[in-house]
């Protein structure tokens, strides 16, 4: 693989993480994460959704009129979106069912549309698809560290087998309910961006502005 | 009747809210929250939006969608439940253009205020996640109202407060790397704990 190509997958992993740096994603991000394996399904969806719809704009970018784009884009997306739904719905269907409404929301996850815009309007297939995959990837490393955590300290479980036996069963571990509950998620994010933001110093907010985002002037990636 | 609708609006709004308790609609909820006159701007745009797409899904969802709701069309067979992410998201986007359209046309000043955030919130996930509860929850026209204006009015309390608690924060000591974004989730990590406080309530 040459070197740009591990770059663009490789990028969003750490240094440019699509949820602790660009602020993408977010919504289900959190939604899915009491749970190790719901976390990994919808991480494994998210990065195919991203991929395969950067590739696909990114074949038709020349055809696309930009006034319409975003309408071209959502469509894209969205049957992407239904694809994987009635996939997971096929193989893994209890877990299809705890995600519940976040599947869907895949569509509006910004992070597919955020690249969709930024990156595959300008590529060629190839970049487009890495750029997809690595950026999947770099959601769904942070989605897998949550999931870890709150199911670890929540329910004393690492997908699904104990490993801090809970004080309910006989054991001694006494779980932390709060991980379970919508908070948990969000201290351990704003933990998990406190962590990297000290070992890389110079993703440091200036002046208290939310990531690249800015007021409503920046609409490409506001969403 | 009433008591049923004050209900779900309550829950709509405070013990199920949106955004504290579901993550929905995060991304703008965050970067739109650092002033509260952009926040309120934004907050009654979402609830706008949420109470007309919310109905208008739910009348797509009963007379389109359903399984077995095609019936009226001679077609009782037909089934395109599948086509509900498609259906639900060309029905935001269009509404909201139009609404923009239209509040430009009739009324400048409301589009010079609610305006810029109009296609912000096509994409966000608090309308898009209110449309597929409403389906999922089977909720018939009236709830689906309901539901949509309460869940709107959550959100943009939500955001008006963490906007108001985000302009106090600026004169704040905080150490270097949790400016900004890490100070915010813990900021409205305590405020879902004080929605919280709201759960179990029923009227």
């Amino acid at each position: 693989m040459a070197s740009t190509e591990r770059e663009t997958l490789l990028d969003p992993l750490i240094n440019n993480n699509p949820i602790a740096l660009q602020v993408l994603g977010l919504c289900s991000a959190l939604a899915v994460t009491t749970k190790m394996e719901t976390a990994f399904v919808m991480s494994l969806a998210v990065v195919a959704v991203t991929a395969l719809s950067n590739l696909s704009i990114s074949l038709i970018r020349n055809y696309i009129p930009s006034s319409i784009r975003i309408i071209v884009q959502l469509t894209i997306i969205a049957s992407l979106v239904i694809v994987t739904d009635q996939v997971l719905k096929a193989f893994v269907f209890d877990i299809s069912k705890q995600l519940s409404v976040f599947v869907g929301l895949i569509i509006t996850n910004c992070i597919i549309m955020g690249r969709a815009e930024a990156f595959a309007m300008q590529n060629p297939p190839l970049p487009s698809f890495i750029d997809g995959v690595g950026n999947g990837l770099g959601y769904g490393l942070v989605l897998m560290l949550v999931a870890f955590m709150r199911e670890l300290f929540g329910s004393g479980k690492v997908f699904g087998f104990s490993v801090l036996p809970l004080v309910t069963e006989g054991g001694w571990y006494q779980p932390n309910g709060m991980m379970l509950l919508a908070p948990g998620a969000f201290f351990l994010i704003g933990i998990f961006i406190w962590v990297i933001r000290s070992m890389r110093p110079e993703q440091v907010e200036e002046d208290f502005h939310v990531g690249a985002l800015s007021e409503p002037g920046y609409e490409g990636s506001v969403r | 009747m009433l008591e049923h609708y004050l209900s779900l609006a309550t829950k709509a709004a405070f013990v199920e809210n949106m955004a504290l308790a579901f993550f929905l609609g995060m991304c703008s909820f965050l970067a739109v929250s650092k002033k509260v006159e952009t926040a309120i701007g934004l907050g009654a745009a979402v609830v706008f939006v949420l109470g007309v797409t919310i109905p208008l899904n739910q009348l797509l969802n009963e007379n389109l969608l359903k399984p077995g709701s095609l019936s009226w069309m001679g077609l009782p067979d037909v089934d395109l439940a599948f086509l509900t992410y498609l259906v639900l998201i060309g029905t935001i986007a269009a509404v909201v253009q139009v609404v923009e359209m239209t509040i430009d046309r009739f009324s400048p000043d409301l589009y010079n205020a609610l305006g810029v955030f109009l296609p912000l919130i096509a994409v966000n996930c608090a309308i898009l996640g209110g449309a597929l509860f409403m389906v999922r929850r089977d909720y018939t026209f009236g709830e689906a109202a309901v539901f949509g204006l309460g869940s709107g009015v959550g959100w943009a309390l939500a955001i008006v407060a963490l906007a108001a608690i985000r302009e106090k924060l600026r004169y704040n000591n905080i150490p270097e790397p949790l400016r900004g974004l890490g100070i915010t989730f813990i900021v409205v990590g305590l405020m879902s704990i004080g929605f919280m406080a709201f759960s179990g309530i029923q009227l």
